[in-house]
């Protein structure tokens, strides 16, 4: 078991998600970078969706009880274990009694704690991932809390260390694809050819584009509400872009103007508000 | 049936009207192709969510292949659903459609709706299928909050908030049944073709 000892801005337990049910009205939710969290759990020999935990802004910590092996993965952030500093990327080991604990990430927004067994947590639906829009699945971390440890994987870890990138710290370049519902713009293209803003308001749910407005194209009426994706970019009738994250609604009632690539949707997780971003339109 | 591009793991299709949509939801569902991993109907579309690699030229000719049939009446269970009948919107409704608010009783408990999709929050379900004369326009102000329970119309659909939220249905009255429960399975009371039967009972 781990126990929680320090917890930042928000702390939840995900995994690869809930697809399957949106015909309930249940979204997929699960990791907000899907990426990060299957590295850790690959350097982890876990299956790809383990649940592991998803800390936004770092400043958490745990203890483990037991001997545990952990991986860091996401927004690097200082790191210690009873105050020596280990590595990002990384599988790292802890003793019984042992602290982990992070900083303030350096780039990017969400870090990923991932256990070697991965967490034992209730699963709603088959997943443990705790969905902020539907509030389902376990609650968002708390001091105090102690998370079961799943049953250890027959295959060892056999990578220490993985090769892999960082957040970008600068402007982010997203490829989208444009449409469903372009054509309710006055000028698509203009999704593209300016520098837009991440708003601080913004989450799980969606990230906000702060900039010029975009306009709706003339005669625009009402569109029935209809399902939509990650990585979806909505214009509501004011003119700012919303890109959905890992737990938008199921449907929408405004125009999904253009939709961001899966491969780039990872990358959403981990703007900062007044970062930059670019939307590269690709056919 | 119009093809929408959605990015690269998603494909919108636009269909003439709910029965279509429905019929393509369950044609779709019933193939069971491994690609698909989530179908979304709604008012006039449904959405396919595909895994990463998905072909979307092939997946758009095979649904253009496929057969679709009527999905006929409703074949699930009927739930009836017990209703007071003070909504804040009664008189509202009955202005606009012309009805005493006596009446609008009558038509919202005379049929038994049909519960097409969901949406919106886990356990809501859109009702389809009930007196074409209740069909009103959503408020223009949407409220901030519509408590856990009520029952609403909005366009041709009526509905029940399964929990606090906001919300811009016209708000008939209230139910006491549970919509949705985590715990009980399946968790949704309305599930796609089932039946609600409104009864009108004093508070």
């Amino acid at each position: 078991m781990i126990e929680v000892v320090e917890v930042g801005p928000l702390a939840l337990v995900q995994d690869l998600g809930r697809p399957g049910f949106a015909a309930l009205g249940v979204g997929a939710s699960g990791a907000a970078d899907r990426a990060a969290l299957r590295l850790g759990n690959r350097l982890l020999a876990n299956p790809e969706g383990a649940a592991a935990v998803e800390v936004l802004g770092g400043s958490f910590a745990l203890r483990a009880d037991v001997h545990h092996l952990l991986a860091l993965t996401g927004a690097p952030t200082r790191a210690e274990v009873d105050g020596v500093p280990v590595g990002h990327h990384a599988v790292l080991a802890l003793r019984p009694g042992q602290v982990l604990r992070l900083g303030v990430p350096t780039v990017g927004l969400r870090t990923y704690v991932a256990v070697r067994g991965g967490l034992d947590v209730p699963r709603v639906l088959g997943s443990s991932a705790h969905d902020t829009l539907s509030r389902l699945g376990p609650p968002p971390l708390a001091l105090g809390d102690v998370l079961a440890v799943g049953p250890q994987p027959l295959l060892a870890p056999l990578v220490d260390v993985a090769p892999v990138a960082l957040p970008p710290a600068g402007t982010v370049v997203l490829h989208v694809r444009l449409g469903p519902r372009a054509d309710w713009l006055a000028d698509p293209g203009r999704l593209g050819a300016r520098e837009w803003t991440v708003s601080a308001h913004s989450d799980r749910v969606g990230l906000r584009l702060e900039g010029e407005p975009l306009g709706w194209a003339p005669g625009a009426g009402e569109l029935p509400s209809e399902g939509v994706v990650r990585g979806a970019v909505q214009v509501p009738p004011g003119g700012a872009p919303v890109v959905f994250g890992a737990d938008h609604p199921v449907t929408g009632g405004y125009p999904v103007a253009a939709v961001v690539l899966d491969a780039d949707t990872d990358r959403l997780a981990q703007l900062r508000p007044g970062q930059g971003v670019r939307l590269r339109l690709v056919r | 049936m119009r093809f929408l591009p959605c990015g690269d793991v998603g494909l919108l299709v636009e269909v003439d009207d709910l029965r279509a949509v429905l019929a393509l939801d369950r044609a779709v569902r019933g193939a069971r192709w491994p690609e698909v991993v989530d179908v979304v109907p709604a008012a006039r579309t449904v959405l396919l969510h595909v895994a990463p690699g998905t072909d979307l030229t092939a997946l758009e000719r095979v649904i253009r292949a496929v057969e679709l049939t009527d999905v006929g009446r409703a074949d699930g269970p009927v739930v009836e659903v017990d209703v007071v009948y003070d909504g804040p919107d009664l008189d509202e409704v009955a202005e606009l459609t012309g009805l005493t608010v006596a009446q609008v009783v009558t038509a919202h408990t005379g049929r038994r709706w049909r519960v097409a999709f969901g949406g919106f929050a886990p356990g809501f379900a859109y009702l389809v299928d009930g007196d074409p004369r209740l069909e009103v326009p959503r408020r223009a102000e949407p409220r901030t909050r519509v408590p856990a329970g009520a029952v609403g119309l909005a366009g041709a659909f009526s509905g029940i908030y399964p929990r606090v939220s906001p919300g811009g249905w016209q708000l008939l009255g209230r139910t006491a049944v549970v919509l949705w429960d985590v715990d009980r399975d399946p968790p949704a009371l309305l599930r796609p073709g089932a039946s609600v039967q409104f009864r009108a009972v004093s508070g």
